[in-house]
């Protein structure tokens, strides 16, 4: 089959690799129709996460048409088109019998620190991703559910990881009616992160970025106000006087690891990897948000220390809400919003790339270009 | 504005939010919001049958964190460690847990002489690594790589022109361990002649 392998810092090709196989009786072969690249992606094409080997296959937001089953699998058959989580997990562990299934302890050797993802380095499991013709799933009774008859694709994929994300870091904010939210970063999370806060009742979303183009869909997307962070001597200050000088209720990371803004912290973690990630829209995230407010963090960092500005998080009384989502949980009320027209995830797809050419796009997300907001992969057997 | 009590009045009142904003407050109360709580007691979700899983089998050693108590019964096959790399990998996970920096430098570490070991090998290959398309610099002419950039306040152009570096550094070891190997090559067949 042709699959999209990792070759070292930036680079990626399209390989024939061997279809995958069932290595435990419930596994599935899928059959990948639509796969996404997400901004994680982007921290393991830079080389910032550890133990990603050369060889891989990324991708961890996909669906496709189940093609095989192991043995011991009852819920899904061959044929069904199925939406599959991020997440792998067993359904049965301490962790995902309390609906962390971010969490499940039984999918990881690699790290007890994070769960089991697929494509995402051996840090997180070593399983190969969804950017193929074919991919293995383990716990199909589990993980992957059908795809609504009246879901398109394009909503189908990106609530596997991107919109699940948002929706899920707006939830971790706590929002009450009329609370003032910030969200830093307007990729597909932060945009989804904005329009979800509404959902929970937000009085005001504001959303930071320094890309104009996608600062234009927080407008139209989000319905949020915005501000581009490079027009500003301070963003602090500014969101300072946004709020009456309390800060907002509750600030959402949607950066992570890659945050720009300031140059030693994005070199010494981007570039240099001294740092698990560079902490700028977090330490924003704290000393923007008010003193007993609300910080969640939907941006990925590497498992090294980073800079973290934890006194001022101390001395404001902050709570700090995290996680990676746990997709499947999402689900039900996320289906619903969708069907109501509340959230349409689709609109957040720019650019829908042959799986041949997906190194132009990686190249095009990471260096965001062509007003690239979400990039998905489509396979030739698809 | 004095400090007072009162929170400051939003530009819009909730009225005006639900009938401007599609769904405004339809997750208002936290019972609609399915991350709440954090942590639910809900046994046996989906179709799990098991109270723990069959164990996939282990074909070749598998490493895994000292933190774990056995090799979890699911893991991934992606790419078994080899090489250098390797046995700096199994290093790492050997004698570290991920409390510990050491283990995680060490990993980082094992990631970039893989690179180079792969890049290296790849020359042997029918398939040598090509740094124009594997890093996909071409779309920069098809999708506006000037455009994208050009008028624009973004803040990460300054730091753009190192990623070539990085995307070079395979290729600048490997010419400078060439270079080196051939050089000693002839100044011991001088010094032999
Ligand atoms: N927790 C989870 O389960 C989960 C799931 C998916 C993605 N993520 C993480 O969420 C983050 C965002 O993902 P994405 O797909 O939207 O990525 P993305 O790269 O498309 O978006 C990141 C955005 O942040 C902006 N940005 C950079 N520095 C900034 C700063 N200092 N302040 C404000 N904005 C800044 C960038 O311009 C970009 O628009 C990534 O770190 C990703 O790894 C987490
Ligand atoms: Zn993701
Ligand atoms: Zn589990």
């Amino acid at each position: 089959m042709r699959a999209m392998v990792y070759r070292g810092p930036y680079r990626i090709r399209v390989e024939d690799k061997p279809r995958p196989a069932i290595e435990h009786p419930n596994d599935a072969i899928v059959r990948v129709t639509r796969a996404a690249i997400c901004g994680s992606d982007l921290h393991l094409y830079h080389g910032m996460m550890p133990d990603t080997r050369v060889g891989m296959t990324f991708g961890h937001e996909f669906i496709g048409v189940v093609d095989e089953v192991g043995p011991s699998v009852q819920t899904r058959q061959p044929g069904d088109r199925v939406m599959v989580p991020f997440n792998i997990f067993c359904g049965t562990c301490f962790f995902c019998a309390r609906g962390l299934y971010a969490n499940c302890h039984n999918v990881n050797p690699n790290a007890t620190a994070v769960g089991g993802i697929y494509g995402y380095s051996h840090t997180c499991g070593g399983y190969d991703g969804g950017q193929a013709e074919y991919v293995r799933v383990p716990f199909a009774d589990v993980g992957p559910s059908p795809i609504p008859d009246w879901m398109d694709d394009e909503d189908a994929v990106l609530l596997t990881d991107a919109v699940a994300t948002g929706y899920f870091g707006a939830q971790l904010g706590d929002i009450g009616e009329g609370d003032v939210v910030v969200v830093f970063g307007a990729g597909p999370v932060g945009l989804s992160a904005a329009k979800s806060s509404w959902l929970m009742g937000a009085g005001r979303v504001i959303v930071i970025d320094h890309l104009e183009y996608r600062l234009a869909k927080a407008r139209t997307f989000a319905h949020a106000e915005t501000h581009n962070f490079t027009e500003h001597a301070d963003v602090v200050v500014l969101l300072k006087k946004l709020t009456d000088r309390l800060g907002a209720d509750v600030a959402i990371d949607a950066v992570g690891a890659e945050a720009d803004g300031n140059l030693l912290q994005h070199i010494t973690s981007a570039k240099l990897k001294l740092q698990g990630g560079s902490p700028i829209a977090l330490n924003w995230a704290i000393d923007s948000v008010r003193k007993g407010g609300t910080v969640s963090v939907m941006g990925a960092y590497g498992p090294m220390f980073s800079a973290v500005k934890f006194g001022d998080a101390m001395n404001k009384g902050l709570t700090l809400r995290m996680n990676q989502c746990p997709v499947k949980r999402q689900w039900p009320r996320l289906f619903e919003h969708v069907r109501n027209g509340y959230l349409k995830p689709s609109e957040l797809v720019t650019h829908r790339i042959p799986l041949e050419h997906i190194a132009e796009g990686y190249h095009i997300f990471s260096a965001k270009l062509d007003g690239c907001i979400k990039p998905l992969v489509v396979p030739e057997a698809a | 504005m004095a400090y007072t009590q009162q929170k400051p009045p939003n530009p819009e009142t909730s009225g005006q939010l639900r009938a401007r904003i599609p769904g405004w407050g339809a997750d208002l109360d936290p019972k609609d919001r399915p991350a709440v709580p954090k942590e639910q007691f809900e046994p046996h979700p989906y179709g799990a049958e098991w109270d723990f899983p069959d164990r996939q089998p282990e074909e070749r050693p598998r490493e895994r964190s000292i933190e774990h108590e056995f090799l979890t019964p699911v893991f991934g096959t992606s790419c078994p460690p080899h090489g250098v790399s390797g046995v700096i990998r199994r290093t790492a996970y050997q004698r570290y847990s991920e409390g510990r920096a050491a283990h995680w430098l060490l990993l980082i570490a094992a990631d970039r002489v893989d690179a180079l070991e792969s890049t290296l090998r790849s020359f042997a290959s029918r398939h040598p690594d090509n740094p124009v398309t594997e890093t996909g610099i071409l779309s920069e002419i098809k999708h506006h790589g000037l455009r994208s950039r050009r008028g624009q306040k973004r803040a990460d152009l300054i730091h753009q022109p190192l990623d070539p570096l990085i995307v070079a550094a395979p290729w600048i070891i490997a010419g400078v361990l060439g270079y080196r190997a051939v050089r000693r090559i002839r100044r011991s067949q001088g010094s032999t002649s």
